[in-house]
């Protein structure tokens, strides 16, 4: 992040938004959402309801706080501290969102490196495995000793997640034409290209739903196929929703870019969620790795 | 569409216009679509005061049980309800929205900006609160009651918890979702709203330990959020993590957790420490000593806070080697702390000091947070711990570090900057006497604790062996003293608006941007970013 | 600030006076390592008391000496390279010479090697299972009748009426003196922690994983401890008692659970 404020204009005054309802919509929205879901997941089916109203509450909210924002940043109302506030804040949700999936990635590298071998005999453990588990050898991919949600088959790392893996490198490429694009102001390549990019994503979340119903319906693989079924589908699950918001996303900004609301200097929402696409495209590839190749 | 934004603009531009006239909204509707951080830092404080008031309630329950051995009033559940609350309530609800209450109305004010990068989204971290605790404390009303696994939540017990279960994770999430929220805003604001002329350097230590309190937050609130998303599936969709039957291991739990866990106690001491540091030089007359010191001590506990996690699991059976390096790097953080703390009495010393209110708070921090230091250095000595580990050597150990310490710092930064906030002197001999009293009563609350700790009294129980009876009843006696004291702090603050009016300064020659805007502070300050000069405590 | 340390003299002043219940301090235990952790404890405890003592002597001296109604005039020095390097190397120093004994320690409390018998120890929501491998006896152990009915809320029985209220179980743990012995822990439902501290041990029993800990002593007698962590309602009355005994004794402690089967 740069630390000084050079290209910032002493003179210029500071720009303060007006307030706004929506942060206590989205409030009311949480609100309702929350107390679906835990309702509902409590046994109470009116909580669905709940939820569905909250989620709702929720769209209507991001549909126009968003709207207030594209508005005032059309009527030039942002200078380009302000724009520089939104890249700096892009980034660190970016990051938190990075953090959310370490917390996952870290349950993987435990179970593969410590509580599997652990349960095995390695290290301390000798007698859990003695006493508890005996004759469990420890391998990975593995459901645990209690061999949980019984026999299934691993996720193989060729056919659909290979290509999933290039799909969604390909889209990264294609986004990044699509901005050179925009900075160039060559209109058609940059509406191509970035219709390329949500293509290429939407064709990753229909692979990816195919691949989940291959393996339920015939690798028996489940969310409750002991932890490697937990964090197979923990990870890609959480990824896969990221890329569906990408996604849409891309989608907004696509029509945002024939409404021609972004100049070749001014164009912070495309940047945004090219960062995001791009973060979205990193995690992949740790996934690729960690979860179907290792 | 097109219509539709173009209509909206002018809608937008005509709202501009009328911000210039200088004035809040009205009424509600002030507060509820509030972009100010001066009103934000307000709900925060004052949300951040009630919770106080909440959890203390829970902490007086707590207390009341414990006076004499037999059970007298609560059953066990609702013991341990209680004290899963208190702590839930306590951290998330009174000391870290008190800080970013200081944090809003202050920081802008230290580095010369007109208010926080991105004021909207201020609003929205401040209005997820109450909606978090709501969720939160409605399962005291429910069906097999609040949660009551302790603050940490540990697999397995935490899945036996009733209908709160769901409510307890979803608030958690909220909880997360505002802090890094306002993280996000309080890291943006001081990288890109700074007055031109004020280098990373220059900056205050108030807002450096900010700034480095919002990385952490940052970086472990999503952990946390996924450690109880698996709490969540493990629960109610048979995923495997903390079960060691499917390849998990609960242990794995309590790695996630304390990666989080950890941090954030530094997070809550963090800008403490940088209260403390704005007022010591204040009262010393003397700027602070070794400013930029300070600052590299503060982004080493920072980056030692995330490599320590597992010196709260000394008893869980780890590998030798593990024990071994958490141990070490547990007792590191004692140098930089300790930095710190050589700093703050290097700082009084050959001053000139005088000792109103806020200086009387952080003398008693410095006092009494190095000796809750000292109880966790002993903590991080792993043969020991093993014999103080969920005792209450623990619980005295952080309530010397989190009462007389952070929540101390609160209250020192509070009677330091109020005058600024209404433009009226508080009333100091109240004030004193305020200090007087909960300095007495935390010390008579929490000193005890250690010596119940180290003869063998476990920490979470609501009944214990007659061998106990005696400090715990000194205990029960100091912490009604403490909670009534409290009391006292609210009469001070209610009157506040009584007192004398004051200066911009204040103080005597108070160094800071935040004395060179009148007090009270006008609803828009730094419309255009100020100058720094020497007087100001800029060299 | 006064007015506390006073406070705090006072109390060790009637700690010394009054009879045993005013225990300040951590037992020395029974075991070598239980002597050896105390003597951690106290090295550590002295170590802070000294930096303590140095600390506020001179923060005090500057309360007193560098007011500002005593006429002091404020100095303006803000930094000093030299004070910061010192006050830096002199804590590291201090603490390598903590960790390194502490380290011998840690190593030996992991060295549970070659035991003379073995006991599993299971814990449940909310009593112990003890389980000896080298001779087929297992029992239950859980609090006292007497505590039980003394324990309950709106009790007439006075808590101070019951002989060990709360730290005494039916049936103890007995093992004989001067053997090594390992116990194996685990749990059938929650995590909970085994710790009698004369013992200077605490471990945690974690459902599906088993963790070990060994002691040894010569000191025949009666240990209490109770469950270190939460484990839900009744977590506070789980106790547990250890029965060190000669080894005769133990082996007719044996004979007669033999016979009993
Ligand atoms: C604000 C909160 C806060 C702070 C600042 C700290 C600071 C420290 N804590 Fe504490 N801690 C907690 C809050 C905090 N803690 C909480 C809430 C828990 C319990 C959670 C739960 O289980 O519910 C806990 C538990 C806890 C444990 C686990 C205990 C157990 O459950 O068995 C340990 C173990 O190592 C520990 C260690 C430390 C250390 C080494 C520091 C160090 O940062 C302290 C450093 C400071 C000093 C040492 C004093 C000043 C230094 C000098 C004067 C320099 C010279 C000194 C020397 C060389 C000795 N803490
Ligand atoms: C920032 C954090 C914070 C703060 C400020 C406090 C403040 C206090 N805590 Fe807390 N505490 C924790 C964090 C904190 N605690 C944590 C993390 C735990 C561990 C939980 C766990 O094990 O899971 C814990 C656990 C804990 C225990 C152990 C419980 C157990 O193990 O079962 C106890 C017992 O005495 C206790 C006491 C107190 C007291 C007396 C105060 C006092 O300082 C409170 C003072 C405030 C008031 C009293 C409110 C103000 C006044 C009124 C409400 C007016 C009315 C008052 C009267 C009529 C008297 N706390
Ligand atoms: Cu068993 Cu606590
Ligand atoms: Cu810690």
């Amino acid at each position: 992040m740069t630390t000084t404020t050079e290209n910032h204009n002493a003179d210029e005054r500071y720009y303060i938004p007006q307030g706004s309802h929506w942060p206590v919509v989205g409030s009311v929205g949480l609100f309702f959402l929350m107390l679906g879901v835990s309702t509902w997941l409590n046994g109470a089916d009116s909580g669905f309801y709940i939820m569905l109203t909250g989620f709702a509450i929720i769209v209507f909210m991001l549909t126009g706080w968003f709207s207030t924002v594209i508005g005032e940043s059309i009527g030039g109302l942002y200078n380009d501290q302000v724009d520089k506030s939104f890249r700096q804040g892009m980034f660190w949700f970016i990051f938190s969102e990075v953090m959310f999936f370490a917390a996952f990635f870290g349950a993987l590298f435990y179970a593969r490196n410590m509580s599997v071998p652990w349960l095995g005999g390695a290290s301390n453990n000798f007698f859990t495995n003695l006493l508890l588990w005996e004759g469990y050898e420890s391998t990975w991919p593995s459901n645990g000793p209690g061999n949980v949600g019984g026999e299934y088959e691993a996720m193989a790392p060729l056919g659909l997640p290979l290509v999933n893996t290039v799909l969604l490198l390909s889209s990264s490429i294609t986004i990044t034409i699509a901005h050179h694009a925009l900075i160039a102001g060559k209109r058609a390549q940059l509406t191509a290209f970035l219709a390329a990019t949500f293509i290429l994503g939407f064709t990753f979340v229909y692979f990816q739903g195919v691949e989940y119903m291959e393996a339920y319906a015939h690798l028996n693989l489940k969310l409750t196929s002991g932890i490697y079924g937990s964090t197979f589908f923990m990870l890609t699950g959480f990824h896969g929703m990221h890329v569906t918001i990408g996604a849409i996303m891309l989608t907004v900004i696509w029509f945002r870019v024939l409404k021609g609301h972004f100049s070749a200097d001014k164009h912070f929402a495309f940047e945004a969620v090219a960062w995001y696409w791009h973060f979205v495209d990193v995690v992949w590839v740790g996934l690729y790795v960690f979860v179907y190749w290792m | 569409m097109t219509r539709g934004i173009k209509k909206m603009t002018t809608e937008v531009m005509d709202a501009h216009d009328m911000h210039d006239d200088h004035s809040p909204a009205k009424g509600i509707k002030r507060w509820l679509f509030s972009t100010s951080h001066k009103d934000i830092g307000t709900m925060y404080l004052v949300l951040s005061l009630i919770m106080f008031f909440v959890g203390g309630a829970m902490a007086m329950i707590i207390r009341s049980e414990l006076a004499i051995p037999g059970l007298q009033f609560v059953h066990p559940e609702f013991f341990n309800q209680m004290t899963t609350m208190h702590a839930l309530i306590m951290v998330f609800g009174a000391v870290m929205p008190a800080f970013v209450g200081l944090a809003n109305w202050m920081i802008p004010l230290m580095i010369g900006a007109p208010d926080m990068a991105l004021p909207r989204m201020n609003n929205w971290s401040f209005w997820i609160l109450p909606v978090a605790f709501g969720l939160l404390a409605s399962t005291l009303f429910m069906p097999g009651g609040a949660p009551a696994g302790g603050w940490t939540m540990y697999p397995p017990l935490v899945l036996q918890t009733g209908d709160a279960f769901p409510f307890l994770i979803f608030s958690v999430h909220l909880l997360g979702l505002s802090s890094i929220m306002g993280a996000i805003n309080i890291i943006v604001t001081v990288i890109n709203m700074r007055a031109p002329d004020m280098s990373l350097l220059k900056m205050p230590m108030f807002v450096w330990t900010w700034l480095i309190t919002a990385y952490l937050l940052i970086a472990v609130m999503p952990v946390f959020a996924g450690a109880v998303t698996m709490l969540l599936t493990d629960q109610f969709f048979g995923t495997s993590f903390f079960l060691a039957a499917g390849g998990g291991d609960p242990v794995m739990f309590q790695h996630i957790f304390w990666f989080f866990g950890h941090p954030e106690v530094y997070i809550m001491i963090l800008p403490a420490f940088g209260v403390v540091s704005e007022i010591i030089p204040t009262f010393s007359r003397k700027p602070l000593f070794g400013h930029d010191s300070m600052v590299y001590a503060a982004s080493c506990i920072a980056f030692l806070s995330f490599i320590v996690w597992a010196h709260h699991m000394f008893t869980v059976g780890m590998p030798l080697t593990s024990q071994l390096f958490f141990m070490f790097a547990t007792m590191l953080i004692a140098v930089p702390t300790g930095v710190k703390i050589f700093n703050w009495v290097a700082t009084m010393w050959r001053g000139s000091m005088t000792f109103e209110t806020p200086m009387l708070f952080s003398l008693a921090f410095v006092f009494l947070f190095t000796i809750g230091g000292f109880s966790g250095l002993m903590l991080a000595i792993a043969p020991a711990d093993i014999q103080y580990q969920d005792t209450y050597f623990v619980v005295a150990h952080f309530h010397y570090t989190l009462v007389p310490g952070s929540v101390f710092a609160i209250m020192a930064g509070t009677y330091y900057w109020l005058p600024k906030w209404t433009g009226h002197m508080y009333n100091e001999t109240l004030g004193k006497v305020h200090f007087w009293t909960s300095t007495f009563f935390v010390n008579l609350t929490f000193f005890p604790m250690h010596f119940l700790g180290l003869a063998g009294m476990p920490r979470r129980i609501p009944d214990y062996s007659t061998q106990f009876a005696d400090f715990n009843t000194m205990a029960s006696v100091g912490a009604i003293g403490f909670g009534v004291s409290q009391l006292l702090f609210v009469w001070v603050l209610l009157t506040s608006k009584k007192g004398t009016k004051v200066t911009a300064e204040v103080w005597d020659k108070p160094p800071g941007l935040e004395w060179t805007v009148p007090s009270p502070a006008p609803y828009h300050t730094f419309e255009t970013p100020p100058k720094l000069s020497d007087a100001d405590g800029f060299h | 600030m006064i007015r506390n340390l006073l406070l705090g003299f006072s109390v060790l002043a009637l700690a010394d006076t009054a009879e045993a219940d005013w225990a300040l301090n951590m037992p020395k235990g029974v075991t070598e390592l239980s002597l050896e952790t105390y003597n951690l404890h106290m090295m550590v405890f002295w170590w802070c008391v000294a930096i303590g003592v140095a600390v506020f002597t001179v923060m005090i001296i500057s309360l007193f000496r560098h007011r500002k109604s005593k006429g002091a005039q404020a100095a303006t020095f803000s930094h000093s390279t030299t004070a910061e390097v010192i006050w830096t190397t002199i804590p590291v120093v201090i603490l390598v010479l903590m960790a390194v004994p502490t380290a011998e320690t840690m190593v030996r409390m992991e060295d549970s090697r070659n035991p003379d018998m073995t006991i599993v120890v299971t814990a449940h929501q909310w009593k112990w299972h003890y389980k000896y491998q080298d001779s087929n006896i297992e029992y239950y152990s859980s609090l006292a009748r007497s505590s039980v009915e003394a324990r309950r809320k709106g009790t007439d029985i006075d808590p101070y009426s019951v002989e060990n209220y709360l730290l005494d179980v039916d049936n103890p743990v007995v093992v004989p003196s001067g053997a090594k012995i390992r116990l194996l822990f685990t749990s059938n439902d929650v995590i909970h922690a085994w710790w009698v501290k004369d013992l200077s041990i605490k471990k945690d029993a974690i459902p599906g994983i088993v963790n070990e800990a060994w002691f040894k002593t010569e000191q025949v007698g009666t240990y209490r401890g109770q469950c270190a962590e939460l484990c839900g309602k009744d977590h506070g009355y789980m106790p547990i008692v250890v029965e060190v005994v000669e080894p005769e004794a133990y082996q007719a402690w044996v004979n007669s659970h033999d016979a009993g089967h």
